[in-house]
């Protein structure tokens, strides 16, 4: 599957997408629900809560294992999807529709900072071995 | 990086499009698309294992069943008629667990014996040191020239009927745990899923066309993640997590395969009776969301115990484990679980969770 080019990456597999109103929001990768198998739990982080870039702040588990989703930047959580929650099964079907949380950055330009579409794909490609 | 061993259906399985991955050395499908469809499938109609990288093992000569007798805790005096399948675990002196393993009673000259991947060296060392130790004369042959194929689900019989012509006169009349051989082919009514079902052994060389005739028939592939959860479900013990070298069988849910009604005199006995049992495997079920996984810490009222095997159950839509806790916790008792940082509510059941298709929590 193709790593949608209007989309920003970070090394632990999550996805960000900046929204019009400035605000981000946050998925995990094709290939990082691609590794897990089939979703069975999500926990989303607090609204309100303040995150510093890299902090685990939510929790995507399979019938197979648990992992970490690392917040991409810092800034406060202003919203977090209900639906995968409740239907986990939401992020096999279409990782990158199926966003997790939304943060308000605490500074927009550090999206900038985060891997582009073809930056991922290259380090999808060296986890590989 | 060592080489993964491969079974003989490899190829297969890539064909397929499997997702392999390392187990345990082994170069093996852990699904084929939707480990809980897989899971599913099992359930309702017909899924197909390769179970190839567990070992047969033939154990033949004059005192294979007196060898038997002392190597394992349960008692092969129980096999008394050609064919019949006993589970037991093979005990080391403190009464831990080097393997589990399934014993075939062919005639008073050959047995055949089924034991794990991953400690199939460990056993056959074992075997061979006791056969020499004891003076029994036997000869242990590994049997890795045969592939094994575990047809498991409600649809199993049919399957196999119409994949190998001939066999509907054998597999309306072998009962469960019970097995035949017809020349090379060796057919047991046996599984790991806790739904009808058989385990078929055949030379290597034959096991892809063997498959495919499988899948012909409507059997479809099953990785080993959904052979997990349907285990777990079926309430079956798992060598390595639920029970090993420094767990007794008397804690590990498996007193019932033990033996100690027989004066018999079996490797481990005296250490299991000389030691005082504490905990009980018991099944858990999680009342609140989240998912239980091996190792997390349960806390009870008579004190601390572990989960050994913990996953989430397709069948139920909740999470579902095996712990190993104190004794005097009965079905039905709350009791926490520590997940991350949070403690969760769960339910002490009697299992097994699911048998042939059905909820028995």
């Amino acid at each position: 599957m193709s790593i949608p080019a209007d989309l920003k990456y970070t090394k632990s597999h999550e996805w960000v997408k900046v929204e019009a109103d400035g605000t981000v929001s946050v998925g995990i990768t094709h290939h990082a629900q691609d590794l897990l198998g089939d979703m069975v739990f999500v926990e989303n982080p607090a609204v309100g809560r303040k995150l510093n870039a890299g902090e685990e702040c939510a929790v995507v588990e399979s019938v197979k294992a648990a992992s970490d989703v690392y917040a991409p930047l810092a800034g406060e959580v202003v919203a977090a999807n209900d639906e995968v929650e409740s239907s986990p099964e939401k992020i096999n079907q279409d990782a990158y529709g199926a966003w997790m949380f939304k943060i308000r950055p605490a500074s927009p330009a550090d999206v900038n900072a985060l891997l582009d579409a073809a930056a991922y794909e290259a380090h999808v490609a060296s986890e590989a071995h | 990086m060592t080489d993964l061993k491969r079974t003989p259906l490899n190829a297969t399985h890539r064909e397929l499009g499997a997702k392999m991955v390392d187990f345990g050395g082994w170069d093996m499908p852990v699904n084929y698309g939707s480990q809980i469809e897989e899971h599913h499938t099992v359930r309702s109609g017909c899924g197909l294992f390769d179970v190839s990288h567990m070992l047969p093992l033939d154990l033949k000569g004059e005192n294979v069943r007196a060898f038997l007798r002392r190597l394992v805790a349960n008692n092969v005096d129980k096999l008394q008629v050609s064919g019949k399948a006993l589970y037991s675990c093979m005990l080391n002196e403190d009464g831990g667990v080097i393997d589990d393993l399934i014993i075939y009673y062919m005639d008073e000259t050959w047995f055949r014996l089924v034991v794990n991947a991953g400690t199939a060296e460990k056993d056959l060392a074992w075997m061979q040191k006791c056969n020499a130790d004891w003076n029994m004369g036997l000869t242990l042959t590994p049997r890795r020239d045969l592939a094994m194929v575990a047809i498991q689900g409600p649809d199993a019989k049919r399957v196999l009927n119409e994949a190998l012509p001939g066999a509907d006169s054998l597999t309306e009349t072998l009962k469960p745990f019970n097995a035949a051989a017809m020349g090379e082919m060796f057919i047991a009514r046996t599984g790991y899923t806790g739904e009808d079902g058989f385990e078929v052994m055949v030379l290597a060389k034959s096991v892809p066309f063997f498959w495919k005739a499988l899948m012909e028939a409507g059997g479809k592939p099953i990785g080993l993640g959904a052979r997990d959860t349907l285990r777990l479900e079926a309430g079956m013990n798992l060598y390595g997590q639920d029970m090993d070298e420094t767990t007794s069988p008397l804690e590990s849910g498996l007193a019932w395969t033990v033996d100690l009604k027989t004066e018999r005199d079996f490797v481990g006995r005296k250490a299991l009776e000389a030691s005082e049992v504490t905990q009980q495997l018991a099944g858990l079920v999680l009342l609140d969301k989240g998912v239980l996984r091996s190792h997390q810490k349960v806390f009870t009222k008579n004190g601390t115990g572990e989960i050994t095997s913990g996953t989430f159950s397709p069948t139920l839509q909740q999470s579902i484990a095996l712990a190993r806790i104190p004794l005097g916790i009965a079905p039905g008792e709350e009791v926490d679980v520590e997940i991350r940082d949070k403690k969760l509510k769960a339910k002490v059941v009697k299992y097994p969770f699911v048998r042939n298709g059905k909820v028995l929590i």
